[in-house]
């Protein structure tokens, strides 16, 4: 329950955070993608904003025996690089510059109704569903 | 070019958008993935991943919030075609399964943690997007 409310709160503040940096339209993200045209540098201060905040938050809290709502830290096993790990970063950074959003903006937009956003949420649906049966066939 | 008005919104977004993925770590122990999130959502224990789902109703509620009490609006952007739409969506979603992270996975909360793995798919993704965008509107494709 607790739990629940802080995870409610959260994808609120952080949405409210792509809204206000207008993250959450497509046309800024690919500005900013676009750094040898008419390059809208703004973006990278969104993620320079969110990495300065996490890199001192993250080293203080995962210094903690365990998190103040749970009795474990739950973080990626996987450490080491490996080729699923490249080739899905070059998928996404293609879809991401077809497109101009990831997986954040995107839901969060779905909040407007617009037909091209649905469409584009249930393709990446389907892409996720996808990427599990590859994995299951390659594995 | 660089205004005031053109950094702070997006440096207080950013902000904010740190704020949340600490705020899930301290509290629930759990890294703000959203496509992480969003597969765990779609998966099989759904007792223990009923926080998904609130964490998604939030992201819904968020432009809303913002919209009705910190002065955006409604975002306008230029039509995409269906074609663009689709395999844009289909690659966003293999990509981001298949490499377990987008932008605020591996970007905001991997590089909080140091991540070797995620510091790469960051430059990666950076990297396949730019070219992407330099095809489409520099080589005419």
């Amino acid at each position: 329950m607790k739990n629940n409310t802080v995870a409610l709160l959260v994808g609120l503040v952080f949405s409210v955070g792509l809204a206000q940096s207008e993250m959450i339209n497509p046309d800024r993200v690919l500005g900013f993608l676009d750094i040898f045209g008419d390059w809208d540098p703004a973006l990278m201060f969104v993620l320079g904003g969110a990495v300065m905040v996490t890199v001192v938050t993250f080293h203080f809290i995962l210094g903690r025996q365990h998190p103040l709502f749970d009795k474990q830290f739950y973080l990626p096993a996987k450490e080491l690089l490996d080729r699923d790990l490249i080739v899905g970063a070059i998928c996404f950074g293609v879809g991401w510059g077809l497109y101009g959003y990831c997986p954040g903006p995107a839901l969060a937009a779905l909040a407007y109704f617009e037909p091209d956003t649905i469409v584009f949420v249930i393709a990446v649906i389907i892409g996720t569903l996808a990427a599990r049966k590859w994995q299951h066939f390659s594995n | 070019m660089l205004s005031f008005d053109v950094i702070f919104p997006a440096v207080l977004g950013g902000v904010l958008i740190g704020t949340a993925a600490s705020v899930l770590l301290l509290f629930n122990g759990r890294i703000m993935g959203v496509c992480g999130i969003l597969n765990d959502a779609m998966g099989s224990h759904q007792n223990k991943n009923s926080w998904t789902w609130l964490f998604l109703a939030g992201l819904l509620m968020g432009p809303l919030v913002s919209d009705a009490f910190f002065g955006t609006s409604v975002p306008v952007f230029e039509d995409r075609s269906l074609l663009v739409t689709v395999l844009g969506g289909l690659l966003v979603g293999f990509g981001t399964s298949l490499g377990s992270g987008c932008t605020s996975g591996h970007g905001v909360c991997g590089i909080g943690r140091m991540s070797k793995r995620s510091i790469v798919s960051v430059m990666t993704f950076m990297f396949s997007a730019v070219v992407t965008v330099y095809i489409i509107r520099h080589l005419g494709a």
